[in-house]
């Protein structure tokens, strides 16, 4: 049944009131996806309302400071402030083509519940937005720009109130609803077709940077550096380079404030880097949980990368050696989020300071890196100040600040 | 093998666990004195996304509690019944203990069937395998999506029952019998296997009222979660035999 298999992971793990929804949905995707007048109408629209091509930027203080040329894939300039509606866009189409009025999603940050409400305002569609209550309190910007364009926003406060607790929700309402509802993922997770398929809508990125990179640089970059929660924009930025053999390829994922796990709590989100295989969410892939199979509550500072699994995929590279997965926690994104809005004025999702800060980590990231810069900070600022405010008292921020 | 009684049979749920305070081999006791058919006995795992509300809670409760699967297996083993018990979990579970060794646990427990709403027939091969490996049953769910050339597929690899769900959504007590539910039974007419219509099911015209519609028997468990945690045991007993009587009059009628 499963199509596309990754050594193992993958599959289909959902009730199976779903299942006929999920084959519609593979049928659709596989139809649509390579139709030429779907395919123009999806570029077109993430030209002209989305604001695609997005630049790759040669970050000059960065690459002088580190001694490489470092390129960031300016995802934060797409509308919305992230790369989240590639995806969106091309599901609330395909949810049109299936017939379906209604579309649902899961947010952490925010910017996958904005991108989906933009795309359902944009397309007509009725749109309802589940969010942990965590993520609602640490991403308010996010929560009021979804009410403003029409979505619902529902607050979840089973778990720990963060992505996957909303995505049991998202899960329940589908299961509810499915007959005029499509479930738009936010990530390359879920059962198949989602890994692909978003995969498949994310990877205009890696697409772009490779015309760009050649064009600005003359050859194809050494490494490639994203950050990974459920890994979309990972998966995004690498397709386009997966064959290219002398491209590195790093995931960054969460360290939190510690890799190691204590009580039911992982304060971490490091799935790649420590997870084992295990089902959720309806795949097969690496999990942070326990020894008997129970999910274990992640950590990370940033709402978009605290999930406690990861796509299928994106494991599966990381077992075969392809893509290599790294952490920067907590202290280290914040870090990296003062560091590059300073030197080069762009403020960068607390998410994509993580992929920023394995610059300062990473020995060997080679001569022309490429960091996807996956969206903008402005969703972060709260939680920016706090962190600054408790770090007042003589530690690192200020003295970063006063250098 | 779990054998389901010529009259219209009750299936009765509870989350191990829950209460914290409540013994499970005193629940299992008590819905067979209760006249259950069959208990379903729910392990408890962190995601539950086929659940609603009630048992969502039940399922929290229980872990905090301390449920695992050592002592789920444990604590049902120890209870002193003739009625057949099936293991209700998500299959993540399952696949950390290994799946062979998951039946072989269940089948020691005196567990004769298990049920996996996350598992659809396309992912149970070998779970499957475990299970007729060990002489267990694998219920599978039909829901009102199932198109008939799934129907075909899940009814041949099907045994014990099959686990008719009544209505799109997640488990939870509710008012009335929906319509969909007729409409399944329906469909299903033709297939030899006994079935039984869960969710939503709570009251006894219910249950006669889905019997009538031509079922084998009535699943019920949020009802029983909720009952348990307000009234204890005794409501357990108390209200299976207003269910198993109310299946048996409308198989009557
Ligand atoms: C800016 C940004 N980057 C990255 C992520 C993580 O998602 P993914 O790993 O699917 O790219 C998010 C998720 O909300 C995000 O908002």
């Amino acid at each position: 049944m499963t199509d596309e298999v990754f050594g193992g992971y993958g599959g289909q793990y959902v009730p199976e009131a779903l299942m006929p929804a999920i084959e519609e949905l593979e049928e659709a995707y596989e139809r649509y996806l390579d139709d030429d007048e779907f395919v123009e109408e999806f570029e077109r629209r993430l030209g002209d309302y989305g604001g695609r091509p997005t630049p790759l930027y040669h970050a000059p203080t960065t690459s002088e400071r580190i001694g490489a040329d470092v390129y960031l894939k300016r995802e934060d300039l797409l509308h919305g402030g992230a790369h989240k509606l590639n995806n969106a866009l091309g599901q609330a189409l395909l949810a049109k083509k299936m017939d379906k009025d209604r579309v649902i999603a899961e947010t952490g940050a925010g910017q996958h519940g904005t991108a989906t409400a933009m795309a359902a305002a944009a397309l007509d569609l009725e749109c309802e937005i589940y969010m942990g209550e965590k993520d609602i309190q640490r991403q308010q910007p996010n929560v009021f720009r979804m009410r403003l364009m029409g979505a619902e926003v529902v607050p979840v406060d089973a778990g720990s109130g963060t992505l996957k607790d909303a995505i049991n929700e998202t899960l329940r309402d589908w299961a509810t609803n499915v007959e005029d509802t499509h479930y738009v993922i936010g990530s390359v997770v879920g059962p198949h077709p989602f890994p692909s398929m978003v995969r498949d809508l994310q990877a205009v990125i890696g697409r772009e940077t490779r015309r760009q990179i050649q064009e600005r640089a003359g050859r194809l970059p050494d490494s490639v550096v994203a950050c990974a929660g459920g890994g979309s924009n990972t998966m995004g930025a690498f397709h386009a380079f997966r064959d290219d053999e002398d491209v590195e390829l790093y995931a960054v994922e969460a360290g939190g404030s510690g890799l190691d796990i204590e009580d039911d709590r992982a304060p971490h989100s490091a799935s790649l880097n420590v997870g084992e295989e295990g089902v959720l969410h309806g795949a097969r892939t690496r999990l942070l949980q326990d020894e008997d199979g129970q999910i274990l509550e992640s950590h990370s500072l940033s709402a978009g990368l605290d999930y406690s699994g990861v796509g299928p995929e994106l494991a599966y590279l990381v077992d075969t050696g392809r893509v290599e997965p790294r952490t920067a926690d907590d202290t280290e994104a914040l870090e990296a989020f003062h560091q590059l809005s300073r030197e080069e004025g762009i403020i960068p999702a607390l998410e994509s300071a993580h992929a920023v800060a394995l610059l300062e980590k990473e020995d060997d990231l080679g001569d022309v890196v490429v960091v996807n810069l996956s969206g903008r900070g402005d969703k972060d600022l709260d939680t920016v100040m706090q962190e600054s405010a408790l770090a007042d008292d003589g530690s690192m921020l200020r003295e970063e600040g006063d250098r | 093998m779990i054998e389901l009684p010529e009259e219209p049979a009750l299936i009765t749920y509870f989350t191990a666990g829950h209460p914290r305070d409540v013994d499970v081999a005193d629940v299992i006791e008590a819905f067979e004195r209760g006249g259950a058919d069959v208990v379903e006995v729910g392990l408890p795992f962190s995601e539950p996304i086929a659940d609603g509300p009630t048992i969502q809670n039940a399922i929290t409760e229980a872990l905090d509690g301390g449920m695992t699967p050592d002592r789920y297996f444990e604590a049902v083993a120890s209870a002193d019944v003739d009625v057949p018990l099936v293991c209700m979990t998500y299959y993540n579970l399952i696949l950390q203990r290994g799946v062979d060794d998951f039946v072989a646990d269940c089948k020691e427990a005196g567990i004769e069937g298990v049920i996996v709403p996350d598992l659809p027939v396309e992912e149970s091969d070998e779970l499957h395998e475990a299970c007729r490996r060990h002489d267990v049953d694998l219920v599978f769910i039909v829901a009102p999506t199932t198109t008939d050339e799934r129907v075909e597929r899940i009814v041949d690899r099907v045994s014990g029952f099959l686990y008719v769900q009544a209505r799109l959504g997640t488990t939870g007590a509710r008012e009335d019998v929906s319509g969909e539910t007729y409409e399944a039974l329906d469909g299903l007419r033709g297939y030899e296997v006994p079935k039984a219509v869960g969710f939503g099911v709570s009251e006894p015209e219910h249950a006669s009222e889905i019997v009538e519609g031509g079922a084998d028997g009535v699943v019920a468990g949020s009802v029983f979660v909720d009952g348990l945690e307000r009234d204890g045991v005794e409501f357990v007993e108390e209200k299976a035999r207003e269910l198993k009587q109310g299946a048996v009059e409308g198989g009557d009628s």
